[in-house]
């Protein structure tokens, strides 16, 4: 169930402001990709292309290619709708629905789109879910409790739950820690670890010990001055990057020489 | 004026606290300004609105002066600026106190009145005021046929209004995105709000003429209507700032879930705004069961009940209570009709408190769930 995602020269616009230019790059199925770089670089823009949130916003477009498994997503022809529901999202502040449940916060995938179930299928999605965000000891004896009740981390792992009990093939994750303390980041991170074998996550952060420890493949996006395009740099396994980068660029940033 | 006893003034042992006036200062100020106020009424002549307006005007300086002197020139300012700030809301409740007060005690005599609630204006004629006022019967005659008027006809403009003004919001704020249509709408919509409630009359009378014929769009349903003249741009005012308010984050979770943007809208935003859109209807409603000059040019006026929207003429509360003082069912006795003017007026002051009440039950029941961590 797990897809690959490949981007084929894709172009990024706000109305005719070109945010990221030429971004390619292939994501295997079952791997964690980090992006990193500085503030304003088009990480989180790039990250929203691969699911079409990125037209959400009023004049944004795209051209290019962002291949899930061979298929163009930005196809004529293809629905938005379908794309997000194969490759889902965690966002940098938790949002959990205020006016559901915790229950009915994880089964929101399915109930917001009209599916009807039994009590019995939604039970065991649930608890699925739950377990597989790692928040099920926590939240088993109140699911009937509102989401927005939670702690932040607790929230986040919530919001976790909810985007895996639809089954997606890919989860972007846009720096879902930095609304974190440490440790529920440990506990976001030790469950990346585990998402991985289902799923393929790409996750945008601004912490690059978090990039080294959960990634295995790092992407570093820079960009050469205010009002100019943000570009792909470097892309490597996460253990060459943070040793031995080639471009001069990356070892400035991941030093800490500037950025 | 300030009578400050020796030991309150040497500063207390706590050096948070010292240099500072006692707490009752301003009511020492305040009463020893209410005295010398009333020595000069004794002097001119005693009235209580003198009275108050010079003991506020002595209250106002003598707090500054005091304040400046002990605590220093910016607590004197501040102070200053308090007693202004209280003495503004002060005023502002005056009307509101005096009405209910007023409608209060001209209005319950009507009210407990026999048969007030359950009675029409049928059988009350100039005779039975008459008798009531010379004989010492009972006043006869009720308002029911007004209650069920004004019921029927603001919950019809309700019913017109609610579905045009959330749906006119909806497209506000989720799919026009500032375009010329947007725009457009919004600035009618303010037009909208600024039409005279007579002019909103004429308009459903003469809407309802082209349609139904003349004699026959006198009906409550038109007053229906020309009360949704008045209420769509109040509903979508309300609603379209409750929508604005809904964070964008909850909507990107939706579409980030697989969700479409009508489904999203239906199940994610309203519920979420659906407080604040319960209260603005109801404050909408209370807006225009107040109206009179629009009923009056198109439901017209009854003495007995009519239930039926869609044929014949109305009476609603506003409207019983303008006819009962213009023209007194007995004009030798006005005595009864004022009466039940007052009644009425009682009722419908009551009617208005009870749906703003509601509206905030509305607003709590519903209302994001924040609790249970």
């Amino acid at each position: 169930m797990s897809k690959s995602i490949e981007a084929i020269d894709l172009n990024v616009y706000y109305g005719d402001f070109l945010a990221v230019e030429g971004v390619n790059v292939k994501i295997e199925p079952r791997t964690v990709v980090a992006f990193i770089g500085p503030s304003g670089c088009g990480k989180t823009t790039f990250l929203r292309t691969m699911n079409r949130m990125h037209e959400v916003l009023p004049g944004a477009t795209v051209k290019g290619q962002l291949l899930l498994d061979q298929e163009n997503i930005y196809g004529s022809a293809v629905d938005p709708v379908r794309v997000r529901s194969k490759v889902g999202m965690v966002f940098q502040r938790p949002n959990p629905f205020p006016t559901m449940t915790i229950r009915d916060n994880v089964l929101a995938g399915f109930k917001l789109n009209g599916v009807r179930m039994g009590r019995k299928q939604a039970d065991e999605i649930v608890e699925r879910s739950l377990k597989g965000a790692n928040l099920w000891n926590e939240v088993k004896d109140r699911l009937e409790k509102p989401g927005s009740g939670l702690s932040g981390g607790q929230q986040q792992r919530l919001c976790i739950a909810r985007t895996i009990a639809v089954q997606p093939e890919v989860i972007l994750m846009d720096e879902p820690c930095s609304a974190l303390d440490p440790i529920s980041t440990l506990a976001v991170e030790d469950l990346i670890g585990e998402l991985k074998e289902h799923f393929t996550i790409v996750i945008v952060t601004h912490n690059m010990q978090q990039a080294s420890r959960v990634s295995d493949k790092t992407a570093f996006f820079n960009i050469a001055g205010t009002g100019k395009p943000g570009k792909l740099i470097e892309f490597d396994y996460t253990d060459k990057i943070f040793s031995n980068p080639t471009e001069k660029a990356t070892e400035d940033y991941i030093t800490g020489r500037f950025g | 004026m300030t009578t400050t006893s020796v030991d309150e003034i040497i500063p207390s042992k706590s050096s948070l606290t010292a240099g500072q006036l006692p707490r009752w200062t301003p009511l020492a100020v305040g009463g020893g300004a209410l005295a010398v106020s009333a020595l000069v009424m004794l002097l001119i002549g005693f009235n209580l609105p003198g009275w108050i307006v010079i003991a506020w005007l002595l209250f106002v300086p003598s707090m500054f002066v005091a304040t400046r002197a002990v605590e220093g020139h910016q607590a004197g300012v501040d102070r200053l600026w308090t007693v202004l700030v209280y003495s503004a809301f002060a005023l502002a409740l005056l009307p509101l106190v005096s009405i209910v007060v007023e409608v209060l005690t001209q209005g319950l005599p009507g009210v407990v009145d026999p048969g007030f609630f359950t009675n029409t204006m049928q059988y009350a004629t100039s005779l039975t005021d008459q008798q009531a006022v010379e004989a010492g019967t009972d006043i006869k005659g009720g308002i029911l046929h007004a209650i069920v008027g004004s019921l029927l006809v603001t919950l019809a403009a309700t019913v017109i209004s609610v579905p045009v003004g959330l749906l006119t919001s909806i497209y506000l704020v989720e799919y026009g995105r500032d375009g010329w249509l947007s725009r457009a709408i919004v600035f009618f919509v303010d037009v909208m709000t600024g039409i005279p409630s007579i002019v909103a009359g004429l308009f459903g009378a003469a809407l309802l003429l082209t349609l139904v014929g003349p004699q026959d769009n006198l009906m409550g349903f038109t007053a229906a209507c020309a009360l949704s003249v008045l209420m769509i741009p109040v509903v979508v005012r309300s609603t379209t700032e409750m929508l604005r308010v809904v964070p964008n984050e909850l909507r990107e979770a939706s579409y980030a879930l697989g969700v479409r943007k009508s489904l999203t809208i239906l199940k994610v935003v309203i519920p979420t705004a659906i407080s604040g859109i319960a209260s603005g209807v109801t404050l909408a409603i209370a807006r225009v069961i107040g109206e009179t000059a629009p009923i009056l040019v198109t439901a017209g006026v009854a003495t007995r009940l009519n239930a039926n929207l869609f044929s014949d003429w109305m009476m609603t509360l506003p409207v019983f209570i303008y006819r009962q003082l213009q023209n007194p069912t007995a004009p030798a006795a006005p005595g009864p009709s004022l009466e039940r003017a007052w009644g009425a007026a009682l009722v419908l002051i009551v009617i208005v408190m009870v749906l703003n009440l509601a509206s905030r039950m509305i607003a709590r029941a519903f209302a994001p769930k924040k609790t249970g961590r």
